[in-house]
């Protein structure tokens, strides 16, 4: 069939089985437009910044399990993607975000809006593509969509001329991948998985270890089932939430920097880490010599080079972690006794009962905490809760009852400021059903605050909690402890009418001081359906805690402290 | 660990245009060190061969093998202990040198003298890369105007 290169990407996309395309067009990608315009086989959502367009293609694929795809034109629509090109690639998340570029003719010749895109994004993509013919567009397209979601999933660009979108050809999609320098090692050596069978039926005080590639590669109920089947503890990177379910006991919560006690002394006491899809990030391990100090380490990743990069290794396993645990557990299969580590789970339940997850309560003032958990026992596993970057994130991570991988949405790798509403607007158009709650602070909700006018239009009705503490509360935690009470430049007092802001951008807004108002707030929200601020007036100078400071051993928390206004 | 060893990597790639960037900017962005980096195209295909001196810990330079083997247009990492290893040096030396004692010299190092001119004359020598830079520090005595070491290419045993 003849068309133009513009209309083989359309084509490639309702190929692909997309549904909905995130983007903002502009002179270079007009073409593309022009023949989205005409087409029905998926629908495309405008948003007000290309960052935004990224990012709800990000949470749309963090959601759903699909390839998020976005569509921005050149010079600055791309290099304004490329903070949620950046964002999905330390996440591993599949997306394909096409991006146009000056006609070949004009490349290097800094043209109007000309930039090198692929020179830009090489290191915050899993691969990118300049197509400079126009009989190439099938084949990378097809190629864009099989790299990012096979592997390690990362995000892929398809930046394309615009002399190309505009050329005729003929046009066959490809049904098959060939890239002879492109295979992802997914089953895992037989033998190694072996030797890993037999040092957990040898370990006396296993711990799962369990990282965002168990998300990505649906593994939950394969981990739930070696978890119950050995009665093995588990803890949960910040990535994990919601593998285990925060009801099964032999979760322990979260392990790093804020996780709690009974995590990090599991990880600090165990004599085998069994690592899933996990990297050993700094934020999880603190001082490295510290780290899991009595323990071997079963690594499985596919990813060779997660293993062995922070950590040694005793047990390397490349592969899918889906597949490498469905043969694990026939191999432990009648042979490991769950009794066996009876001793150990007593030991973390007495950690976890010493200093249980707990905030103090306030009647005068909201604690966030008490907010996170109030969500929680209104919505539960009903919603998909995203958020932004910084306290807020940290006592979500910390406080909301996870129970199903995919609920939890947040930018852990980069930390992008400016994430959460935009993926909330991604996950609710990729699940409708599901009422999508963004927590976030009043620092990270101006970042991407243009959101609400999408979200108006697009009648996508997410929820966005801001809790209001007037701060830049992480880093302002971080002035408090480490920087005697220095508050530079993280007083947010002057702030926007939060509530007078969504109503003019057609949302609906709410100022909340008390508990009742939070409720009523909440559930006008829901039954209202429309996108929501509700602006939570919260305790100025709540710290999160526990607290590993940066570079210390997971074993020295600091537990509680009386906050230290100035 | 934290000692570090030199180590040569081979890497088969894609041909294409933007593969020298990928391989070298993972170099720079992840802090690898490269010594002589060396690209040309294999005959009869379309990929090309980079040869890449670095030095590293153990964990580097596992580190390295293992990130290039995730970029896309690469096929292999050949990083072997046995490698022979060549490079090679062109030197211009003033007219007014000894030609002979010059031809003498390169001749030791597998070269000879490849031009000469009017005011100057031009050695080449081809060598392991520690004997490149013995021909160099011989050569000092004879004023050399200007030094071009090629980088070292390699090739399994």
């Amino acid at each position: 069939m003849k068309m133009n290169g513009a209309r083989m990407v359309c084509e490639a996309l309702i190929a692909e089985g997309v549904k909905t395309v995130f983007g903002y067009p502009g002179g270079a990608i007009m073409n593309v437009y022009d023949e989205i315009y005409k087409q029905d086989g998926f629908e495309h959502i405008l948003n007000r910044h290309e960052q935004a367009s990224v990012h709800a293609a990000d949470g749309y694929a963090r959601a759903t399990g699909e390839v998020g795809v976005a569509m921005v034109t050149s010079g600055p629509g791309f290099t304004n993607a490329v903070t949620g090109l950046a964002t999905a690639y330390m996440d591993s998340i599949p997306m394909v975000v096409v991006s146009g570029q000056v006609p070949l003719s004009l490349i290097g010749t800094d043209g109007f809006q000309e930039i090198d895109a692929i020179g830009i994004s090489r290191p915050c993509t899993k691969h990118n593509f300049l197509i400079r013919k126009l009989s190439d567009v099938p084949r990378v397209m097809k190629e864009a969509f099989h790299i990012a979601r096979t592997g390690r999933p990362g995000p892929v660009l398809v930046d394309i001329p615009k002399d190309i979108t505009a050329e005729i050809g003929d046009f066959e999609y490809p049904t098959e991948v060939n890239i002879p320098s492109y295979k992802p090692t997914v089953k895992g050596n037989k033998r190694q998985i072996e030797k890993a069978v037999d040092a957990i039926l040898k370990s006396k005080k296993p711990l799962l270890y369990i990282g965002g590639g168990v998300v990505l590669s649906n593994a939950s109920d394969l981990v739930r089932k070696l978890a119950d089947m050995g009665g093995i503890p588990a803890v949960e990177t910040l990535m994990a939430r919601g593998v285990m379910g925060a009801k099964n006991p032999l979760l322990q919560g979260m392990l790093g920097m804020h996780g709690n006690y009974s995590s990090n002394m599991a990880m600090s006491e165990t004599d085998l880490v069994i690592s899933l899809g996990a990297r050993f990030d700094d934020r999880v391990t603190g001082k490295l010599s510290e780290f899991a100090k009595y323990a071997d380490v079963i690594h499985i990743d596919i990813d060779a080079a997660n293993i062995g990069k922070l950590v040694d290794v005793d047990y390397p396993i490349v592969g899918d972690v889906s597949t490498v645990l469905e043969k694990m557990i026939d191999g432990l299969e009648g042979k490991i006794n769950p009794e066996k580590y009876t001793n150990w789970r007593e030991v973390l339940v007495r950690y976890d009962n010493l200093h249980p997850q707990s905030f103090t309560d306030s009647d005068s003032v909201i604690k966030p905490q008490w907010a996170i958990e109030r969500i929680g026992e209104l919505l539960g596993e009903e919603a998909i809760i995203t958020s932004d970057v910084g306290q807020h994130q940290m006592w979500a991570a910390q406080h909301y009852p996870f129970d199903r991988p995919r609920q939890w949405i947040n930018s852990g790798g980069l930390g992008t400021m400016g994430f959460g509403f935009p993926a909330a607007l991604g996950a609710k158009r990729g699940c409708p059903e599901k009422t999508v709650i963004n927590i976030t602070g009043d620092g990270s909700i101006l970042m991407n605050v243009q959101e609400l006018v999408t979200a108006s239009e697009y009648k996508i009705p997410v929820i966005n909690v801001i809790l209001n503490n007037n701060f830049l509360g992480m880093v302002r935690q971080w002035q408090t402890f480490f920087y005697e009470a220095r508050y530079a430049e993280t007083d947010l007092s002057y702030q926007p009418n939060f509530k007078a802001l969504a109503e003019a951008c057609g949302g609906i807004g709410y100022d909340v001081t008390t508990k009742e108002e939070f409720d009523s707030a909440l559930k006008d929200a829901i039954e209202k359906n429309r996108v929501a601020f509700i602006n939570v007036a919260v305790n100025r100078f709540e710290n999160v805690l526990p607290m590993v400071p940066a570079g210390g051993a997971l074993y020295n928390m600091m537990l509680d402290d009386q906050p230290k206004e100035k | 660990m934290t000692d570090k060893t030199r180590r040569v990597v081979s890497v088969l790639v894609e041909n294409e245009s933007s593969v020298l960037s990928r391989v070298s900017g993972l170099f720079a962005g992840r802090g690898y060190n490269i010594e002589t980096l060396t690209v040309a195209p294999l005959p009869n295909s379309n990929r090309s061969r980079i040869t890449i001196v670095t030095k590293g810990s153990e964990r580097i330079l596992e580190q390295i093998t293992k990130q290039l083997h995730k970029l896309i247009p690469v096929y292999k990492v050949v990083e072997h202990e046995e490698m022979v290893e060549k490079e090679m040096v062109l030197v211009k030396f003033p007219i007014e040198e000894s030609l002979s004692d010059i031809e003498a010299i390169c001749g030791a190092y597998n070269g000879g003298i490849v031009n000469v001119g009017v005011s100057m004359l031009i050695g080449m020598v081809a060598d392991e890369p520690y004997r490149v830079k013995h021909f160099i520090e011989a050569v000092q005595r004879y004023n050399p105007i200007e030094i071009v070491r090629g980088g070292v290419v390699a090739i399994e045993r």
